[in-house]
């Protein structure tokens, strides 16, 4: 047990952070939360013997996926104090039986008597050479998904221009 | 890994799939539906890996998750252009106004 | 050689996107439309090309790619659609950047679907899937309108539920199977542990979602509704069959032996689909929306078949899906000419249009009687297999249901037709006259198709079957 206390904190850290994402009112928290579940992912993937997924995991969720979120929330300007203060109401009534929801199924889920499972030896290849010698088609379709995103980005992200403060009305160029 | 261990890690993925799958089907503002999103991915991540690690194939499994997270990355930007053009639309700062969508 | 299928229309992608001088927006059309007929030839010429030998680089490659007739099948049907989108997408789309985007994203689209039908690993089919859907939920929002973006996201929303079921189920089957190809899975399930298939009925449930079938279907009436004419041809006309439904009939056909239990989940799915979808098509005013439960009652029937669990259930199935390719593109095709004259596809507003437009409503009705079963066209046909097939398997009660849907399909199209085709022409509608030429060739085409299909079926019904049935996944 001793062992594996790391792993049990993590996970419960992991949790937490998921946990705080949901319910905190303030978005901008929100987004804080699952930067720190993006943490927590990244070292329970280095303690699973993954570490290239790891750090994938850390750069590509944790960095790029909050910078797009908060740069957007900045964009549309979103935060106004009263819609907090509103919304906090609402989101009580909505989110209360969460926790305990959570509790419950948690609690549940370490009784299942789950069976012993013996940890592997690390048989098969290495990521390199699954991912760059087997799984070719794996890497077309990223290709194929990142020129779709490309598109993507040219057909939903023309004109816009970053706001001064929320107060201004977004200043539109409609690209011909 | 022992039983208990295991347990703590299923408990672990099924809590942070179970949290992010209801935010985002209950929430009403478009980006905590991404965000709802991005955890269920998370807890998918792990349960891969997880998977990888116990049957000791730990290369497919890194493999897995690496297109994995690129796939959603690309996604979740394609989620946020769309966000930001219904936002665009309304016209409005209000982050009550983004409602309408999620219904 | 299989390769190129997913290879070319990157390539073509990437040519067609360099920084060239002069005219550009009409190379893209032809680009699109030449991918298109090369295409069919493929899907028509396969067994020859592949018989020609590998080229040397491709070798290189592993993709692990797969041809059977049912990719065949898929392969016409996609070269098909995606012909009619774009023409149907250069007629309708005035500006000129957005058509090229257009076109840009229907080789993505072309991309996706064609590994899909060609693959034989669950990840890929994941990944493949998602590029599809990520084409798609651009060109849903590709005029940037609230509604379109609405539709867009909601589609997004559910199709990430699917993708978070469907990667589940390939956590699963890694734990118990050890590898993520269909090979491992089949083998895993010969081996009987349950986990393999507890993984796999996670993934269909992914598929059932991603498909459009009851009680999942959320998000698809809006999607089409909300989409640009061109993008709803291509929606209706193959991505939801290409993305989730071919998958059900792949692993129908290459993975599992039909048990007991998955087959009442199947043929209870296709029944609610198809009841579900049949109702709620004659409560609509909307044309577009009307079409889109008539998609999902008509995917229940394919689902349906599916759930016979024999290979006359699959051969019904994959010739329905063919069929629905045909006929549903069809219709919104003429549905996005209408749209081009009167500006609106509100039914209310539609009266007499059969009159004022004589090739977009006889096309329409083609595909509508097509649809609902009617001698001597394709549906007819598919239908009939598909009520034979249940027969034969032992499952009187569901064919009986089939049967009465598709009379309960005839009464709709009958309702609609009265509507919107015949009767007194409202003020609108007087003046308009016949749609460009542009909207005709691909209804011309596609009814042809469907005339042709039903009137050969009978001709072709013996050698089709045993083509189906011989060719179980050989890897050419």
């Amino acid at each position: 047990m001793n062992d594996y206390i790391i792993d049990i904190v993590i996970l419960a850290c992991l949790v937490l952070s998921a946990v705080w994402a949901v319910l905190s009112p303030r978005l901008l928290r929100a987004v804080v939360g699952l930067a720190l579940a993006s943490v927590c992912v990244t070292i329970v993937l280095f303690r699973l013997d993954s570490p290239l997924a790891g750090v994938f995991e850390l750069s590509v969720c944790a960095g790029l996926i909050s910078a797009v979120f908060i740069s957007t929330i900045s964009l549309a300007a979103l935060e106004t104090e009263e819609s907090v203060v509103q919304t906090s109401k609402e989101r009580i009534r909505r989110y209360w039986f969460l926790p305990p929801l959570l509790l419950l199924v948690g609690v549940a889920v370490t009784q299942l008597a789950l069976p012993d499972m013996p940890v592997q030896a690390i048989t098969g290849e290495g990521v390199r050479e699954v991912l760059w010698n087997q799984r070719h088609l794996d890497l077309l379709g990223q290709i194929a998904v990142l020129l779709a995103g490309a598109f993507g980005v040219v057909v939903l992200f023309k004109g816009f221009e970053t706001r001064v403060d929320k107060g201004i009305e977004i200043k539109e160029t409609t690209g011909k | 890994m022992n039983a208990e261990l295991l347990s703590f890690y299923v408990a672990a993925i099924v809590l942070v799939a179970l949290a992010g799958l209801y935010y985002l089907l209950v929430t009403t503002n478009l980006i905590r539906a991404v965000i709802g999103l991005e955890l269920v991915t998370k807890a998918i991540t792990v349960g891969l890996v997880l998977a990888g690690r116990l049957t000791g194939k730990v290369g497919i499994a890194q493999s897995l998750v690496i297109t994995l997270i690129v796939v959603e990355v690309v996604i979740m930007v394609v989620a946020v252009g769309l966000i930001l053009n219904a936002h665009r639309q309304t016209n409005d700062v209000d982050v009550r106004r983004l409602r309408n969508i999620k219904g | 050689m299989l390769a190129l299928l997913v290879l070319v229309p990157i390539a073509v992608l990437l040519l067609m996107n360099l920084p060239w001088r002069g005219a550009r927006s009409q190379a893209y059309t032809m680009g699109v439309l030449a991918l298109a007929f090369a295409e069919i030839f493929a899907a028509i010429a396969l067994p020859a090309l592949v018989g020609v030998g590998e080229i040397p680089f491709l070798s290189e490659l592993r993709f692990g790619l797969v041809a059977d007739d049912l990719t065949r099948v898929l392969l016409a049907s996609i070269g098909v659609v995606v012909g009619a989108a774009m023409l149907v997408g250069q007629e309708s789309m005035k500006d000129e950047r957005q058509r090229c985007n257009f076109a840009s994203l229907l080789i993505v689209s072309i991309t996706g679907m064609n590994a899909t039908v060609l693959l034989s690993d669950f990840f890929s089919l994941y990944v493949f899937i998602e590029v599809t859907a990520v084409a798609s939920f651009i060109l849903i929002a590709l005029d940037r309108g609230v509604l379109a973006v609405e539709g867009a996201f909601r589609y997004l929303v559910l199709s990430a539920v699917a993708t978070a079921l469907m990667l589940g189920a390939v956590g699963l089957m890694l734990m118990s199977a050890g590898d993520t190809t269909f090979d491992a899975v089949r083998s895993g399930l010969a081996g009987g542990t349950s986990l393999v298939r507890l993984g796999l009925a996670v993934f269909m449930l992914g598929l059932f979602i991603k498909g459009g079938t009851v009680p999942f279907h959320a998000w698809l009436p809006g999607a089409y509704s909300a989409a640009p004419p061109a993008v709803s041809v291509l929606l209706s006309g193959i991505v939801t069959k290409a993305s989730g439904i071919y998958a059900l009939i792949r692993i129908a056909w290459s993975v599992y032996v039909p048990d007991e239990q998955i087959s009442l989940v199947l043929l209870v799915v296709g029944t609610v689909s198809i009841i579900v979808g049949a109702v709620a098509a004659m409560g609509q005013t909307d044309l577009k929306r009307m079409y889109a439960y008539s998609s999902i009652s008509q995917v229940g029937y394919i689902v349906l078949a599916l759930g016979a669990g024999t290979e006359l259930g699959v051969v019904a199935a994959t010739f329905h899906l063919f069929n629905h390719s045909i006929f549903k593109s069809l219709l919104f095709v003429d549905s996005a000419a209408i749209e081009s004259r009167l500006g609106t596809t509100d039914m209310t507003r539609m009266g007499g249009i059969g009159g004022k437009m004589p090739i977009t409503g006889t096309t329409a009705s083609i595909a509508m009687l097509s649809a609902a079963g009617i001698p001597p066209f394709a549906g007819f046909w598919s239908k009939l297999l598909i009520i034979i097939a249940l027969w034969k398997s032992a499952h009187i009660g569901f064919a009986v249901i089939a049967v009465m849907a598709s009379m309960l399909t005839l009464g709709y199209f009958l309702v609609m037709q009265q509507k919107a085709f015949f009767g007194k022409p409202s003020i609108e509608v007087g003046a308009i006259g016949e749609a460009s030429i542009g909207y005709l060739v691909p209804a011309i085409a596609l009814a042809a198709i469907t005339v042709l299909a039903g009137v050969l079926f009978p001709f072709l019904l013996d050698s089709s079957c045993s083509f189906l049935l011989l060719g179980k996944a050989l890897p050419w």
